[in-house]
């Protein structure tokens, strides 16, 4: 994965810049040596790793927009980090930029039960917000796997997801407002505690920007009532076709669970041997679907979802008569990651969505790549959404195992929008997928996107280098081509 | 390009015409079925330009919960067909073509997206912002470009569906779009509270949002105003909706009958008028009357609904419905005072902390008063450059949505 190369210009005035940066944020605000850098070398995608020229972690927003300001004085390129729990390389260090790290904004500063939101700062992690409202039986709904680290920022910065939301919505859905700060050192305001701001939806565009148009100080989200009651279905099938033809079944039939996952054999086979969760082993495929919600809707919905599971010729049906047999069901699925990082000493988590019609197909192409590159694959899968996460297995220590590995994770996201779907589901693009963007977008579809961009940031300051396979300059993008020769009225004079 | 409508027939021909735009520095005002044209401020524009013929369903996958369609198609079409499979769109489109005068059932499905509409089920399901998936479109440079999927998930690149969702035919042409549908509730139930105050009715819908009984869309509406929605309604009406499964909104009623007990005893309207007496209100009926009364929808903190309604009829005199908790207000000013009232309304809901549109006036009035509330200058800025990076020239829609934009 090549970056831009660095300025030699930039990184020779590194201690001028940190100099500043002190000015700035003071006290322990500005991390310039490079043994306490290395803790920022990179994010959750530790393929990459690089070492920036300072971490900055101001406390708040006068320093953020102070701290902007003095980079876009000296050009020096900006990277907004929350946690580093990112899989695509968003938060990954550029050589000639800062790390600017949210981590000391973490308030909580105002939960209002009434109108059902709370605002709080960008370093609260996920799992936080929840904790700050579930004694009045509210949560926040959107519940990605890395919610006990993950911050709201880096959520809202890549509109994560979670097992929940084909019901409850991800980020962007429950997204109420934002305070943000642009290059130039301007702090901005969207939304609030009211719905649909008129004028441009700048919160939709903010939200799954990865880091791109402009650092987030403040989020508002709405809170929901916890629902009562949770049950969980554990249904094994003999294939893969027959799991995905029970989750189309269970949505043609208009149920939306809160949660519908599904794992394949070798998913299957690792989560067992590591939690021991009692799925079974002679089954091609698992799927858990979880209905929740008041406890008649609930106990209603899951005899529906096991009829239709046994019309699907669901091979086992178990369906969860306690609290603890839910969770034990949970539990394999939620060690899916840790089950796969026991048996191979290194592995990469795919994000490709499709439709899930196209389940099978897409399963038996990945079965003979893996063959081809002699890799190994786990399947774990939001079957309801058509979010799958392919693990595939490698080692690291072999040389050109991991260009292999990336090279298999290439095809099988090229399959993934060869059969109607996206590179990225959840995850983002970050640098892991910038260059596959043309498999899905063509060069106006892009253009159009980084002049989205320009608006924000002509400069472009804020973390380049991800998300776009090639940086164009905004003024290169702003010019205007006359298309002479299709012009039907081509002897007009031109402006 | 004279005054005759352009009328594309494909999204190639639609490229064509605005390249020759580019060339003749011809603005354009862009059209779906024009029902909505009283939204916003008037357009000066060159030449209309028609797109109705971009219509049709390309595509419908009701496992997948996704739908294709050319931009004009029909909404009433797409309704049509998705409720043959048991689904809808979520957003509960309000069709606001009466506001205007006009004839219902005509809109298009760019026409509820490009206005980011949304009905009462907004606060639990959102608005069609929250369903737009994917499109094609022509931008002011006459080169066509597609953004997001035909997938339910995903987060490949800018969100660009958001940016055009409301953007008022200002930023690109729509020529193709995917949007999200969903299953139809099983059974619905609407319980009503009689004669409570504005301030009653905020706390009763508060504390029934705020409980887990999954209340799906909550409005208040006013002695004067009830009687218009709901049928033999005596005084204010205080509508609390449920859907679901059978059993779930049987138990569900019971419980939040028995929650709203302290602010009285809870009616349930019978199915059918409960139906009505929603889509009633999405299209803010009670207001499709006095044509040229000026019609104004605030989005405001839920709480902040009675205060916010009050202060504004105090000095002008109207009369309004709350929608979405509280939070949507919809107020119609007696008579036609100066500049639509627009300072003291605009000044109540900067109080609240929301904003305002004004849906309805004269054209010499929404020419002078800005519909739409250019906000925060930093905002206004960045919006007109964000304009900029679509259609740099101006070419669409000139000044629909602020002068000079
Ligand atoms: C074990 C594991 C499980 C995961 N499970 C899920 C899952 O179920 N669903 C899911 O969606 N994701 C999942 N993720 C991915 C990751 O946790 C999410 O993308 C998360 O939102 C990242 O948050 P963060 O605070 O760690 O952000 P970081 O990794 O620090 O940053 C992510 C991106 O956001 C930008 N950013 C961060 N903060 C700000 C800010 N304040 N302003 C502007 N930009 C900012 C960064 O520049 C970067 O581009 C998982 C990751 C791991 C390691």
């Amino acid at each position: 994965m090549l970056m831009p190369p660095p300025d030699q210009a930039v990184m020779a005035r590194k201690a001028a810049l940190v100099a500043r940066l002190r000015d700035a944020v003071p006290g322990e605000g500005v991390i310039a040596d490079l043994d306490a850098i290395r803790t920022y070398d990179c994010d959750g995608l530790t393929a990459y790793k690089a070492l920036p020229l300072a971490v900055v972690l101001p406390e708040d927003t006068a320093q953020v927009a102070a701290v902007l300001k003095i980079c876009k004085e000296l050009g020096v390129k900006v990277v907004p980090r929350g946690a580093g729990t990112g899989l695509s390389g968003g938060a990954l260090p550029i050589e000639d930029g800062v790390i600017l790290g949210l981590g000391k904004f973490k308030k909580i500063l105002d939960i209002d039960f009434a109108n059902r939101c709370t605002v709080v700062q960008p370093g609260v992690t996920n799992l936080a917000i929840t904790q700050a409202v579930e004694h009045a039986g509210f949560y926040y709904a959107p519940d990605p796997s890395s919610q006990i680290a993950c911050t709201i920022g880096g959520n809202v910065a890549e509109n994560s997801g979670g097992v929940h939301c084909l019901k409850y919505g991800v980020t962007t859905n429950n997204l109420l407002g934002l305070e943000f700060v642009t290059l130039d050192g301007e702090i901005l305001r969207i939304g609030g505690k009211h719905l649909d701001a008129d004028g441009y939806d700048l919160l939709g565009i903010m939200t799954g920007s990865e880091g791109l148009l402009g650092v987030i100080t403040e989020v508002t989200v709405r809170i929901l009532q916890k629902p009562p009651v949770a049950r969980a279905l554990l249904l094994g099938f003999s294939s893969s076709e027959a799991g995905g033809d029970c989750v189309a079944a269970v949505i043609a039939a208009g149920v939306i669970p809160g949660g519908m996952e599904m794992m394949d054999r070798p998913a299957i086979k690792a989560t067992e041997d590591f939690v021991h969760a009692g799925y079974p082993l002679d089954v091609e495929a698992i799927l858990i679907v979880e209905l929740d919600g008041p406890e008649a809707e609930v106990d209603y919905l899951v005899e529906r979802v096991e009829a239709i599971a046994r019309d699907c010729g669901a091979v086992e049906v178990r369906v969860s008569t306690s609290e603890e047999e839910r969770l034990r069901f949970w539990a394999g699925r939620k060690a899916a990651f840790p089950a796969v990082g026991r048996i191979s000493p290194d592995y990469i988590c795919m994000d490709g969505t499709i439709p899930r019609k196209r389940l099978p197909e897409v399963l038996t192409r990945m079965t003979e790549l893996s063959r081809q590159y002699g890799l190994r694959v786990a399947n774990v899968f939001h079957a309801g959404d058509g979010n799958l996460h392919p693990l595939i297995l490698f080692d690291a220590n072999t040389p050109g195992e991991l260009e292999k590995a990336e090279a298999f994770g290439g095809d099988i996201l090229k399959l993934c929008v060869e059969v109607g779907g996206v590179l990225t589901g959840e995850h983002g693009v970050g640098v892991e997928k910038r260059d596959l963007m043309g498999t899905m977008f063509d060069e106006d579809d892009l253009k159009q996107q980084q002049r989205v961009k320009c608006a924000f940031d002509p400069e472009g300051l804020l973390n380049p280098g991800k998300v776009f396979p090639q940086l164009h300059r905004c003024a290169e993008l702003g010019k205007m081509h006359v298309h002479a020769g299709q012009l039907r009225f081509s002897h007009l004079p031109r402006f | 390009m004279s005054g005759n409508a352009l009328r594309p027939a494909d999204e190639n021909e639609l490229r064509e015409i605005v390249r020759a735009a580019i060339a003749e520095k011809q603005t354009l005002e862009v059209r779906g079925a024009g029902t909505k044209r009283g939204l916003g401020r008037p357009v000066a524009a060159d030449a209309p330009l028609d797109l109705s013929r971009l219509a049709g369903v390309k595509t419908y996958e009701p496992e997948e919960l996704v739908l294709t369609a050319g931009a004009a198609t029909p909404l009433a079409e797409i309704e049509r067909l998705v409720a043959q499979k048991g689904q809808r769109l979520a957003f509960e489109p309000p069709d606001y073509a009466p506001l205007y005068g006009g004839a219902a059932g005509r809109q298009t499905l760019a026409g509820v997206v490009a206005t980011n509409l949304a009905g009462s089920r907004r606060i639990s399901a959102g608005a069609a912002r929250d369903h737009f998936l994917g499109f094609r479109a022509v931008n002011g440079r006459g080169e066509t470009f597609k953004a997001g999927g035909q997938v339910v998930k995903n987060v490949t690149g800018y969100d660009l569906c958001k940016l055009l969702a409301g953007s008022y035919g200002t930023l690109a042409l729509l020529t193709e779009m995917t949007v999200k549908v969903l299953p139809v509730a099983e059974t619905e139930a609407t319980l009503a509270l009689s004669r409570l105050s504005d301030e009653a009715a905020m706390r009763a819908m508060a504390d029934a949002m705020g409980s887990a009984f999954e209340v799906s869309a909550a409005a208040h509406l006013p002695d004067g105003i009830a009687a218009s929605v709901v049928y033999q309604s005596d005084g204010a009406a205080t509508l609390l909706r449920l859907e679901g499964p059978q059993p779930s909104v049987e138990a569900r009623v019971e419980g939040l009958r028995a929650l709203l007990r302290p602010h009285g005893a809870a009616e349930r309207l019978s199915p059918p008028d409960s139906k009505l007496a929603w889509r009633a209100l999405a299209n803010a009926e009670p207001f499709t009357h006095d044509l040229e009364h000026p019609l104004w929808r605030l989005s405001v903190p839920p709480t902040a609904g009675a205060a916010t309604a009050r202060a504004i009829t105090d000095g002008l005199g109207g009369s309004y419905f709350f929608d979405w908790g509280g939070g949507r207000i919809w107020l119609e000013l007696n008579g036609a005072p100066s500049g639509a009232g627009a300072a003291i309304v605009r000044a109540a809901t900067a109080k609240a902390g929301g904003h305002a549109v004004l849906v309805r006036a004269s054209e010499e009035t929404r020419r002078t008063v800005a519909p739409f509330d250019p906000g925060a200058p930093g905002l206004f800025a960045l919006s007109k450059r964000v304009k900029a990076g679509f259609d740099p020239l101006g070419l669409f829609n000139p000044g629909r949505m602020y002068e000079g934009v």
